[in-house]
């Protein structure tokens, strides 16, 4: 089961020298080039793209047939006359978006065949997207593809989920920890769930899925809040992650409910960009760059200079990743999940010994939240603080009290359709406190039972009221952590607005730096994506 | 003496509510305690009674008496000795009724000092008011049957545009005067308004004026046009009239139609007098009291103070006149002190006929040089700066005093830049700042206009060399006691000029004309801040919105276009926007004309629209379209004033399935909606649809069905032809307005926001919707 590569390396760990070239930064949509101080820098390596499984639909058909865990084989759980639906991770997974087929498609086609066999009529798809913006017509259809849009869509069995839909939510109990886990009517009166996941990163999947994705407001507010994210360290790393704590309880609910959920996780490898093709030189060493990529990449850093913003931000868009599937397994949440995530630290877990004073990051064009839109302020600060300082496990890349430096243009710009909430928590919000306790508790109801907002996110295209708050909350460890953040290349204003403080280039971030950390600090660069996770000792 | 001889009579005044009249009022209710007064005073709307308690009791003048004698003892003493009646001095027998016929039969002085003193009064009103006034007087006495004394106040500057002593002789005996015959001048003058009215009427003229008026407001709809081209036309005519005024005046020798009404007025009012003893008293330039009742007093905005003011603000930068010329100027006080000291008097038995008149000027005794008056005004406003609106202040310039014409050229040419800058943004589509910019200019503009017409008007005085004698005013001052002497002193030769202009006039002037003499506190709220302040109050009623430029920047044309285009195959879709595009000019021009035909003939194009389809389109399109190009802010606005239980409204011209998903924002929705047939859209209006003056209408229907007042309520909207709806409401706000309601939202001080996009989107050119998609 080999497609021919040579074997790839595991992450690695280059202590800057005199003779190291320069890093390739991330830089929202472009890049830059930066020299790291010699001697007291390092910057952390992915792994190389894993070898992809020859054959993904093989893969899938053994996955459904052979379950983990206390599960029947997908086949023997069906019937005639039951009630089936299939939920699937919704346009936030996996990033950038893949080439068709999407996993999404080839999996929910083969359960489809499955259930037609069986003679199961009664069939709904539903796109787990929780309190995300809906999915646009052209985005269902990239995810399942074709043939199963256009059998489901027009007869109303293939839609997005709808959160705030009196008559389509149910409370189906309480935790023991009072929480209340609420979950789609249609989900919890199936007599079966098929979840198909794409597990980018190890946060993703479990019963995350489903108490999550098939969740709402009054369900979400008891694990996305700033007392939960106090206590995930990290939240990419389950076993200490109160998030996921709060996630599995509720999957025993739901389970206690008489839901029965059959889990179908699947993993890609770092194939980002291309082991060939003009972004490949992004998932290379830059030692290790031939003649051709050099041109490519001048060639690009060129043509980028000449676009405007929104041209530029259509073409990264554009880009759809060549991601392989590395694994694929089936059955019973938990027992699934344990495999999921040794197969993803198997692509992403990068060894490194010892945290640092200042910790580097290029941030890239796209987070979860962006897709098809527009990378606003607080998805910066929710893909730095959030998403990348979390991907750790042991103990954060930076020191308590360090310095936190990312780059990224952070425009002050949102989408209008997509974030309108986004807006007003800005302007109004983050001119009032930066803080996220005190946001949460002056701000977060208003925003979340806020009617507009509900109606933009049931019938437009807009996250819902209370997400904003959400990313914000998602920085709050590594605000608790660090010492100072500091954006280099942002807009001035915007940076300040959310209490970080701006810096022109990265050598002045560096300067400023050390009336926090002290002269001379350690540096380290999280040089991602590809996606990588220091397993910090 | 004079208040002895004053005293138990009956005095008539006319003009009491200006700025003479006033003093006269206040100097004789204080010194001479036993004299009753009548006053003569046009009754407006509230009465004569009520015009004399809030526009003569209530001014500052009366602030001295009042805290002498204690509010409740000046309001009884007031009642006891003020007899208010309605009359007015431009309607034959004065328009008294028989009560006023009876109560003027009783009075035994009078004082006539109503007049147009403004200098560029329509000829027609002048000669009414100036030149007929003094005459209908003695006229109405005749039909009385008595002969009080009356003392007619009139103007030095009857002796015309001359150079040398200019004495206390009747008008028709200066060998300068050129004789004409003064009803032949009334006669004139009237058929030159009737000449002027019909000219203003023509179809041709009409077309003009309504021509104008639609550049000035656009698309408002009929009455509000109807309105404008009415105005537009009575200030043609007024503005004609003021021309004939100056050119008749200068053709006969006078600085300008006051000159002249008043001269003719005297010679009118000697030959009617008959046997009515008369008294002329002539001042100069009547500026702010000396002493009484305060030093500084001042009532209105006078003739020097604009130029003053256009001076303090940098805006006259070069003003005519001779620098060792006099400039004739007298405080008001002395002027009141010698009305009082004539009629205490009595009629000169001496005098010739018609020759009893009295001078009440500076130049002969006490000359103020016009280059030491700019000097003491320069180091004044140099010590005492205006600031302008960033808060610094105005650094004033040096005059080197050309002649009259080189001024004229100046401001000519500056006004000419002005409006080529000015007609080049017209042309221009431009919105919000750049909308103020425009304004900004117009205003400009309007200020030179403003200091031409200072130049064409008081230039003419700024260049008098005459010297007014006065041999009769200090006769009069001779014969007077110490008692008189103090407490009517007018004697010219007092004035202090070094001090008068310092330390009494400027600071007078400057408090009148509310002029900044400070920068602006920082720290403070600014204007649009302490508006906003207003608008978002729990206070306020309603609050209705524009679509279109006010919440999104979208229109209806694109709204159709991504409609239309929604399910065409490319080849259509290619046809579709050359189409389009052809049709642009017509349908831009169609909108400007009249906003209500271009929606109806527009939206024939819906015709056979299947209502089903359009709907589902239509949830795609608010996402696709509006919302994409909305206005954050202005959402987020509209949501504060639900928030604040405002009853928020949306008005638009736009259809009703366009707007629907934006439903939730409002409390009600005035929209256009079409008929439908057998499942389709039939592209018919069913009702007007809800432009210019409908908007009003429906504003009102609004208000009066839920009780709202609309003095408490809000509109935002972004263009002129916005006007009725913005004008009904207590708070309109102009949103990114396009030029013309940019300048008229700067002249009435509304708030103006600056709603916009949201940056970083992809612009379309063509509002065309993304190919529906399909399987591949």
């Amino acid at each position: 089961m080999s497609n021919g590569h040579l074997a790839p390396r595991p992450g690695f760990v280059l202590d800057v020298d005199r003779t190291s070239p320069p890093i390739v930064f991330h830089h929202g949509e472009g890049f830059r080039l930066e020299k790291l101080p010699a001697d007291r820098s390092r910057v952390i390596y992915p792994a190389e793209p894993l070898e992809g499984l020859a054959d993904p639909d093989g893969a899938i058909q053994h996955a459904l047939h052979n379950p983990l865990g206390d599960s029947e084989p997908l086949p023997a759980l069906l019937r005639p006359g039951m009630k089936l639906t299939i939920a699937f991770d919704d346009i936030s997974l996996p990033l950038p978006p893949m080439r068709r087929p999407d996993i999404r498609q080839r999996i929910i086609e083969t359960v489809l065949d499955q259930a037609a066999e069986a003679g199961v009529d009664d069939v709904h798809l539903i796109a787990a997207l929780a309190i995300h913006r809906r999915m646009t017509e052209d985005e269902l259809r990239h995810a399942v593809g074709d043939r199963v849009y256009d059998a489901f869509a027009p007869s109303g069995r293939l839609y997005n989920h709808d959160a705030e839909d009196p008559d389509g939510m149910v409370v189906l109990g309480q935790t023991p920890h009072g929480e209340d886990v609420q979950f789609s009517r249609r989900a919890a009166e199936s007599d079966l769930v098929v979840y198909v996941n794409i597990n980018l990163v190890s946060m993703d999947g479990g019963h995350k899925s489903t108490a999550t994705g098939l969740s709402g407001y009054t369900g979400l507010r008891h694990h996305h809040n700033v007392h939960t994210m106090h206590n995930s360290k990290s939240f990419m790393d389950r076993e200490n992650s109160a998030l996921h704590a709060s996630n599995w309880r509720m999957g025993k609910v739901i389970r206690d409910a008489g839901v029965k959920i059959f889990q179908i996780e699947t993993t890609v490898n770092n194939n980002t960009f291309g082991r060939e093709g003009p972004m490949a030189m992004l998932q290379k060493r830059e030692w290790e760059w031939s003649a051709k990529d050099r041109a490519a990449f001048l060639g690009m850093q060129q043509g980028l200079k000449l676009l405007p913003t929104s041209a530029k931000r259509k073409a990264f868009s554009s880009w759809l990743a060549p991601y392989e599937l590395t694994s694929v397994q089936a059955g019973e949440v938990e027992a699934v999940h344990e495999v999921t995530t040794a197969n993803v630290y198997r692509q992403h877990l990068v060894p490194v010994e010892g945290q640092t004073d200042v910790l580097t990051m290029g941030l890239p064009y796209i987070c979860p939240y962006n897709v098809n839109s527009i990378m606003n302020p607080i998805l910066v600060m929710c893909l730095g603080l959030g998403y990348f300082f979390n991907l750790y496990r042991g103990r954060p890349l930076v020191r308590e009290g360090g310095v936190v430096i990312m780059g990224h243009p952070t425009p002050w710009e949102f989408h209008p359709v997509h974030h309108p909430s986004y807006i007003d928590f800005f302007e109004q919000v983050l001119a009032d406190t930066t803080d996220p306790a005190e946001i949460e508790k002056k701000w977060e109801k208003q925003f979340a039972e806020d009617e507009w907002y509900i109606h933009l996110y049931r019938t437009s295209y807009a996250y819902h009221g209370v997400h904003p708050f959400y990313m914000w909350y998602w920085g709050a460890h590594a605000m608790q952590h660090v010492g100072r953040v500091m954006i280099v290349g942002g807009d001035t204003a915007a940076v300040r607005r959310m209490g970080f403080q701006p810096a022109s280039t990265l050598q002045d971030a560096l300067e400023m730096a050390t009336d926090v950390v002290g002269p001379q600090p350690t540096i380290t660069h999280l040089k991602n994506p590809p996606i990588l996770m220091a397993d910090v000792t | 003496m004079i208040a002895e001889s004053l005293a138990g009579r009956r005095i008539a005044i006319t003009g009491s509510t200006g700025f003479l009249g006033t003093a006269l009022v206040e100097r004789l209710l204080r010194r001479v305690p036993d004299c009753e007064l009548v006053l003569i005073v046009r009754p407006g709307r509230r009465g004569a009674q009520r015009r004399v308690d809030r526009d003569i009791l209530h001014n500052d003048a009366f602030d001295r008496l009042r805290n002498e004698l204690g509010s409740e003892a000046f309001a009884a003493m007031a009642d006891r000795r003020i007899t208010a009646v309605a009359g007015d001095v431009t309607a034959d027998g004065l328009g008294l009724d028989d009560d006023g016929r009876a109560v003027l039969a009783t009075c035994d002085l009078f004082i006539h000092s109503a007049a147009a003193v403004s200098f560029d009064s329509p000829l027609d009103q002048a000669v009414e008011i100036n030149l007929l006034g003094a005459a209908r007087i003695a006229e109405t006495l005749h039909d009385l049957g008595t002969t009080p004394h009356l003392v007619a106040v009139s103007t030095c500057y009857v002796a015309g545009s001359r150079r040398g002593a200019a004495p206390e002789e009747p008008v028709d005996q200066s060998p300068f005067f050129v004789d004409v015959d003064w009803r032949t001048e009334v006669d004139s003058a009237r058929r030159i308004r009737t000449e002027t009215e019909t000219a203003s009427r023509t179809p041709e003229k009409l077309a003009e004026f309504r021509e104008a008026a639609h550049k000035e407001i656009g698309a408002a709809g009929t009455p509000a046009l109807a309105a404008k081209t009415e105005q537009l036309r009575t200030r043609w005519v007024d503005d004609r009239m003021a021309e004939a005024g100056r050119s008749r005046a200068s053709s006969l020798g006078f600085p300008d139609a006051y000159a002249y009404t008043k001269a003719l007025g005297e010679v009118a009012l000697t030959e009617i007098a008959g046997d009515i003893p008369v008294s002329i008293v002539r001042p100069s330039i009547i500026e702010s009291a000396l002493a009484e009742p305060v030093p500084g007093w001042i009532r209105g905005f006078r003739m020097a103070e604009p130029v003053i003011i256009s001076y303090a603000r940098g805006l006259l930068k070069e003003f005519p006149g001779v620098p060792e010329g006099t400039i004739d100027v007298i405080p008001v006080d002395l002027v009141v002190a010698a009305i009082c000291a004539v009629a205490g008097r009595g009629p000169d038995a001496d005098a010739p006929r018609g020759g009893d008149i009295v001078q009440v000027a500076s130049g002969a005794v006490n000359p103020l040089r016009y280059g030491k008056l700019v000097d003491l005004v320069r180091e004044w406003f140099t010590e005492h700066p205006i600031y302008d609106e960033h808060g610094q202040p105005i650094s004033v310039p040096q005059w080197s005093f050309p002649g009259r014409g080189r001024v004229k050229q100046q401001l000519e040419r500056a006004g000419s830049a002005l409006d080529k800058a000015q007609k080049a943004f017209d042309v221009l589509p431009v919105r919000g700042r750049h909308a103020e910019t425009a304004a900004r200019l117009e205003e400009k503009r309007d200020l030179v206009d403003r200091a031409m017409g200072y130049v064409d008007l008081y230039g003419a005085y700024a260049e008098c060399e005459a010297v007014y004698g006065l041999d009769r005013l200090l006769a009069l001052w001779d014969g007077l006691d110490e008692a008189d002497r103090a407490a009517f002193a007018f004697d010219p030769r007092v004035v202090d000029w070094d001090r008068y202009a310092p330390e009494v006039h400027l600071p007078s002037v400057v408090k009148a004309a509310r002029a900044p003499m400070r920068p602006p506190t920082r720290g403070g709220q600014s204007r649009s801040q302490r508006l906003r302040g207003q608008i978002l109050s729990p206070d306020r009623h309603l609050a209705a919105f524009d679509l279109e430029n006010t919440l999104i920047a979208s229109n209806v044309v694109a709204s159709y276009s991504w409609l239309a285009s929604r399910r065409l195959d490319s080849r259509d879709r290619l046809r579709f926007v050359l189409k389009t595009v052809a049709e642009a000019p017509r349908l831009l021009a169609l909108d400007r004309k009249d906003r209500s035909d271009f929606l109806r003939y527009f939206y024939r194009r819906y015709d056979g629209a299947p209502v089903d389809q359009i709907a589902e389109d239509a949830l795609e399109h608010v996402s696709e379209l509006l919302l994409a190009k909305s206005f954050p802010a202005a959402i987020r606005r509209v949501r504060e004033h639900r928030a604040l239980g405002h009853r928020t409204v949306l008005i638009t011209g736009a259809l009703d399935f366009v707007i629907e998903p934006l439903r939730p924002l409002f409390d009600d929705v005035v929209c256009a909606r079409l008929g439908t047939a057998d499942g389709a859209y039939d592209g018919q209006l069913t009702a007007v649809p809800p432009t210019g003056e409908a908007r009003y209408q429906a504003l009102v229907d609004l208000a009066d069905e839920y009780g709202h007042d609309l003095r408490e309520s809000i509109a935002y909207a972004d263009s002129a032809s916005d006007l009725p709806m913005l004008e009904t409401v207590g708070f309109p706000v102009a949103v990114n307005p396009e030029t013309r309601l940019a300048a008229i939202a700067r002249k009435r001080g509304w708030l103006v926001e600056d709603f916009r996009k949201s940056p970083g989107m992809h612009r379309n050119p063509l509002p065309l919707a993304p190919p529906k998609a399909r399987a591949r």
